[in-house]
C-alpha cells in the first residue's frame, strides 16, 4: 500500500491507563478536504492536535511528506476553535504576527501589505484596526482563517472551526472556506459534529466511535460533484443517502461499534463506503 | 458631568464643616487666671506645671506654613535645613531607584516563576516566607552588611517593592491562555519571541498591577525608612520637624506625602491602562 502524502500510522492516546482511542490509521492525499466526525470525548480534539504537532501520540506515528511529525511547523496552520486571536492585537496585528513568523527577512511595511491581503481575501478589509473585542464572533473567526492561511501551509487543520458561531454565519462562512480551499487546492483536515458541513466541504469522512478506547470505523468518500453549493446541494442525488448514512452512525452505531474490535478488525484496513452512489444505482435498477 | 459637579460640592462643604470646626477648636480662648510675667514664670518652671503645650496648629497656621515652604522649595542651608521639594526630590530618588532595581530582578524571575513549575515549587517557599516580613526589619542587617545609609534605604524599598511585582508577574506569567501559546507554537515563534510578544503583553495588566502595588508599598515605607536613617528626605524632614516641635510643618508633610504617593499611583495606573486589553 502506497503511503498518502499526509500518512496517520496507528496512533492512540491513553488517559490514566485507558484508551481513548487507539490503533488510527489513515492517510489524506495532496489537495483533498477530509473531515473527522464524532461525538464529544472520542478525542477528536487530540487526534488534531496531534497533526499539528502541538501533542505527542502514545503511540504510533504521523509522517507528512516522507517525513515524521515532531512538532509544531509553519506549513501546518491550526484554525481554533476557540478563534484564539491574540486580544492586544489588532486584526491586521494578529495576521501581521502570521506573516512575520513564515518569512522573518520581510521588512515591516512587506509584511503589512501581505497581511491586508489576506484580510481582503476574508473581506475584513474594513475591520482591519480593530481589536478582536471590537469584532463579533464571525469576524473573529475570518481573522483566524486569514491568519492560517497568511502563512501559506501546506497542511490547513480546523478543529470545530465554525461551532460557536450562529447557523447564519457558520453558513456564510463555510462557503468562505469551500471557496478559499478549492481556490488554493488547499489541503485540508477538519474536526466536526455537523453532518452538513462534512458533506459540504470533505471530499472524504472519517466516522469515529464513541470513547472510550474510540476508533475509525468507516470512511465515507463523498461522491457529490465538486462545485457544490450550499443552497443546492441537497437536491443534488444521493445527498440524502450520505446523510442519512452519516447521521445513523452518529446515533446508533457510534455507540454500537464502541469499545471492543470485531474479530479480524485491521485499523489499516477500515471499510469505505459510498452510500450517495449505491443509493444512485439502486434508483438506476 | 452634573453628578461630578454635585460630588465636587459636597467635597468642599465637608473640608469647610472639617477645617472650621478644626480652626475653631485650635484657636486658644483668652487666656484666664493670674497673669503671669513670661520671664519669671520661666524662672519658676512654670510654664511646664501649667501644663501649657505646644499649641495645635490651625488650619491657617498650616497654610501658612505649606505657602512658606512652596515658596521657596528647593533651598539648601546646611545639612539639616533643606526645602521640602529637596527632601522630596530625595525620597523620589531612592524609591524610583529601589522600585526599579526590584522591577528588573522580579519581573524576569517572575517570568522563570511562572513558566516553570519546578522553579515555582522551589521559590515558593521562601518567598512565602519573606514577604510577610515588614521591610524596616531588614534596615539592621542591610546598615550592618552595605555599611551605608542613603543605599540601605535604597535596598529597604527594593525588598518591599520586589513581593508583589514577583508574584504578580509569575501569577501572570503562569495563566497565560494555553490557546495563544499554541498559535506561538504553530507558528514556530522561538522562546524569546514567545516571551516578548505573547506572554509578556499577555500578563502585562496583572504585572502592571502588581507594580502599582509595589509602589504604593515603597512610598509607604520610605517615610519610616527616612525617620531610621536620618539624612535628608521627606521621612527624616518629618522627624526633624518633631524634634523642633514644628506640628505645622508636619502635617504641610503629611499632605504632600500623600499629593506625591497619589501622583505615583495615578502614574501607574496610566501606565496599566496603556496595556491593557480585553477580550
Amino acid at each position: 500500500m502506497a503511503r498518502a502524502w499526509l500518512s496517520v500510522e496507528g496512533i492512540a492516546r491513553r488517559y490514566g491507563g485507558r484508551p481513548v482511542f487507539r490503533d488510527v490509521w489513515f492517510g489524506v492525499e495532496r489537495g483533498e478536504f477530509v473531515a473527522l466526525i464524532g461525538h464529544s470525548g472520542c478525542g477528536k480534539t487530540t487526534i488534531l492536535n496531534i497533526l499539528a504537532g502541538l501533542e505527542a501520540p502514545d503511540a504510533g506515528t504521523i509522517v507528512i511528506d516522507g517525513r515524521q511529525v515532531s512538532g509544531p511547523a509553519l506549513d501546518r496552520a491550526v484554525i481554533f476553535q476557540s478563534h484564539a486571536l491574540l486580544p492586544w492585537l489588532s486584526a491586521l496585528g494578529n495576521v501581521a504576527f502570521a506573516v512575520r513568523s513564515r518569512h522573518r527577512d520581510w521588512p515591516r511595511g512587506r509584511v503589512q501589505d501581505h497581511a491586508r491581503r489576506v484580510l481582503d481575501l476574508v473581506g475584513l478589509s474594513d475591520a482591519a484596526g480593530r481589536k478582536p473585542a471590537e469584532l463579533s464572533g464571525g469576524m473573529k473567526q475570518r481573522v483566524g482563517i486569514a491568519r492560517a492561511l497568511a502563512i501559506e501551509p501546506s497542511l490547513l487543520l480546523m478543529d470545530e472551526p465554525f461551532s460557536a458561531l450562529d447557523a447564519l454565519t457558520r453558513g456564510t462562512l463555510q462557503d468562505e472556506v469551500l471557496r478559499l480551499v478549492s481556490d488554493a487546492g488547499q489541503t485540508a483536515f477538519m474536526i466536526t459534529h455537523d453532518v452538513d458541513e462534512a458533506i459540504l466541504l470533505a471530499d472524504r469522512i472519517l466516522l469515529i466511535t464513541n470513547g472510550p478506547d474510540a476508533r475509525v470505523a468507516e470512511v465515507v468518500v463523498n461522491t457529490l460533484p465538486r462545485p457544490r453549493d450550499r443552497q443546492t446541494i441537497h437536491r443534488t442525488p444521493g445527498h440524502y443517502a450520505l446523510r442519512n448514512h452519516i447521521v445513523d452512525f452518529l446515533v446508533t452505531r457510534s455507540r454500537t461499534l464502541a469499545g471492543a474490535r470485531p474479530e479480524g478488525w485491521d485499523g489499516r484496513r477500515v471499510p469505505e463506503v459510498r452510500p450517495a452512489d449505491l443509493a444512485i444505482k439502486e434508483t438506476i435498477n | 458631568m452634573a453628578l461630578r459637579i454635585r460630588s465636587m460640592l459636597l467635597l468642599l462643604l465637608i473640608l469647610a464643616v472639617l477645617l472650621g470646626g478644626w480652626q475653631i477648636a485650635a484657636t486658644p480662648a483668652a487666656a484666664t487666671g493670674p497673669a503671669l510675667d513670661p520671664e519669671y514664670a520661666k524662672l519658676l518652671g512654670a510654664s511646664a506645671q501649667q501644663g501649657q503645650q505646644t499649641p495645635m496648629p490651625r488650619p491657617s497656621d498650616i497654610a501658612a506654613r505649606a505657602w512658606h515652604h512652596l515658596q521657596d522649595p528647593f533651598y539648601i542651608h546646611g545639612a539639616n535645613d533643606q526645602g521640602l521639594g529637596i527632601q522630596l526630590g530625595w525620597s523620589l530618588l531612592r524609591v524610583l531607584t529601589g522600585f526599579g532595581l526590584a522591577a528588573l530582578v522580579a519581573i524576569p524571575l517572575g517570568f522563570l516563576v511562572g513558566m516553570s513549575p519546578v522553579v515555582h515549587g522551589a521559590l515558593d517557599p521562601i518567598i512565602q516566607v519573606l514577604r510577610p516580613v515588614s521591610p524596616l526589619a531588614w534596615m539592621p542587617l542591610a546598615l550592618y552588611t552595605i555599611r551605608d545609609s542613603g543605599i540601605s534605604a535604597i535596598f529597604v524599598i527594593f525588598i518591599c517593592a520586589i513581593w508583589p511585582m514577583l508574584l504578580n508577574t509569575s501569577f501572570g506569567v503562569a495563566s497565560v491562555r494555553r490557546e495563544w501559546l499554541n498559535v506561538a507554537r504553530t507558528l514556530e515563534a522561538g522562546p524569546w519571541r514567545t516571551a516578548f510578544t505573547v506572554i509578556l503583553p499577555a500578563a502585562a495588566p496583572t504585572i502592571m498591577t502588581g507594580a502599582r502595588i509595589s509602589i504604593g508599598i515603597a512610598w509607604l515605607v520610605i517615610v519610616a525608612a527616612e525617620m531610621l536613617v536620618g539624612g535628608t528626605g521627606i521621612g527624616y524632614f518629618v522627624w526633624n520637624q518633631w524634634n523642633n516641635l514644628a506640628i505645622a510643618d508636619i502635617v504641610v508633610a503629611i499632605l504632600v506625602i500623600g499629593l506625591v504617593g497619589m501622583a505615583l499611583d495615578q502614574l501607574l495606573g496610566r501606565a496599566a491602562r496603556a496595556v491593557a486589553w480585553r477580550e
